[in-house]
């Protein structure tokens, strides 16, 4: 780092406010004033983006089912249910679906279009799930992407590939790994990823193949 | 279940996928901003998912057909122009009333001493 800018440059740098924060507090100053958000309310729903939903949530259903098959069965019939029996309910997990993975079929979610993503389980989606490349090479060259991100599929094994919506979101159940036998749910959940349950890698136990 | 491919990809092109760890959810305050402001006025019904999905994947489109590299580090800002466009569109805040208050708050943070809180003059 130079101890020296130009004057010119030193300016833009200090800068507060440019670009989207400039109009993003701009819009949020306008909706405040006319009563249509409470900034106290924005302030709730980051926090509970950015430290109370993520992946975590989803790795507990994912182990429960591992371990309970009558929860397995239920989460399969109703996702949306059996998910709120944790308590994770709300935005964005309105309508879900549970995809189970199998030695013969693995599934894949994406959303084509824009970014849909179930929240209450997985919080808020990577920056990969939302960019074009994985959006259009998902659906055009699934075994591709998966070789990419978590290793290549064997040919005898189907591969689907879901189409998340406005309405309806997907949470894939992967299989559970080899060698993890007697593990209770708590152990089995540190090892399910958010890839996994977006359905680009599967779940490793520690040690287990490599990627 | 979909096997339908977007009209507006080049199937020639597949370029790479980014990666990223589990980083912070938001990479700057005001990305935090444009989602709290968006959830929250669905949650009171100022449009529906399916509208703002329709804007947002409208957005998406447009930077990808004006050429530009869409990796997802700029998705905050198709979020942001996607969330202006709606709620012009719904008579929330007319555009012409964002671009005065863009100007203002630039005026603003322009004219005032770094370290200081920035704030509009009102007018009487």
């Amino acid at each position: 780092m130079s101890d020296h800018h130009d004057d010119e440059h030193a300016r833009e740098h200090d800068l507060p406010l440019s670009g989207p924060a400039l109009r993003a507090k701009a819009l949020e100053s306008l909706l405040v004033e006319k009563g249509l958000v409470d900034p106290k309310a924005l302030d709730e729903l980051i926090d509970t983006y950015e430290t109370k939903v993520g992946p975590r949530n989803g790795a507990r259903i994912v182990a429960r089912a591992w371990v309970d098959p009558a929860y397995r069965k239920r989460l399969l019939e109703n996702a949306t249910a059996a998910i709120a029996e944790f308590g994770f309910i709300g935005r964005q997990g309105e309508d879900m679906v549970v995809l189970e993975n199998t030695p013969k079929v693995r599934n894949v979610v994406v959303c084509t279009l824009c970014s849909c993503y179930p929240w209450p389980v997985l919080g808020l989606p990577p920056v990969w799930y939302k960019s074009a490349p994985y959006r259009a090479r998902a659906v055009i060259d699934p075994r591709g992407v998966l070789k990419e991100l978590g290793g290549e599929v064997p040919e005898n094994v189907e591969v689907r590939v879901w189409d998340s919506t406005a309405e309806l979101r997907y949470l894939v159940l992967p299989e559970r790994p080899e060698g993890t036998e007697g593990w209770s749910e708590d152990e089995l959940a540190e090892i399910v990823t958010r890839d996994a349950m977006i359905g680009v890698a599967q779940a490793k136990a520690p040690g287990q193949g490599k990627r | 279940m979909t096997t339908s491919i977007p009209p507006e990809v080049d199937l020639r092109a597949l370029p790479a996928l980014p990666r990223d760890d589990a980083g912070p959810v938001f990479g700057a305050p005001w990305e935090a901003q444009a989602f709290a402001m968006t959830v929250s006025l669905h949650g009171r019904g100022a449009f529906t998912w399916r509208e703002w999905a329709d804007a947002l994947a409208a957005e998406l489109v447009a930077a990808s057909a004006r050429g530009e590299p869409d990796d997802g580090s700029h998705y905050y800002e198709h979020w942001l122009a996607a969330l202006e466009k709606l709620v012009a569109a719904k008579k929330l805040v007319p555009g012409q009333e964002l671009e005065q208050r863009v100007d203002e708050w630039d005026a603003a943070a322009r004219s005032t001493a770094h370290g200081k809180p920035i704030e509009l003059q009102r007018r009487g």
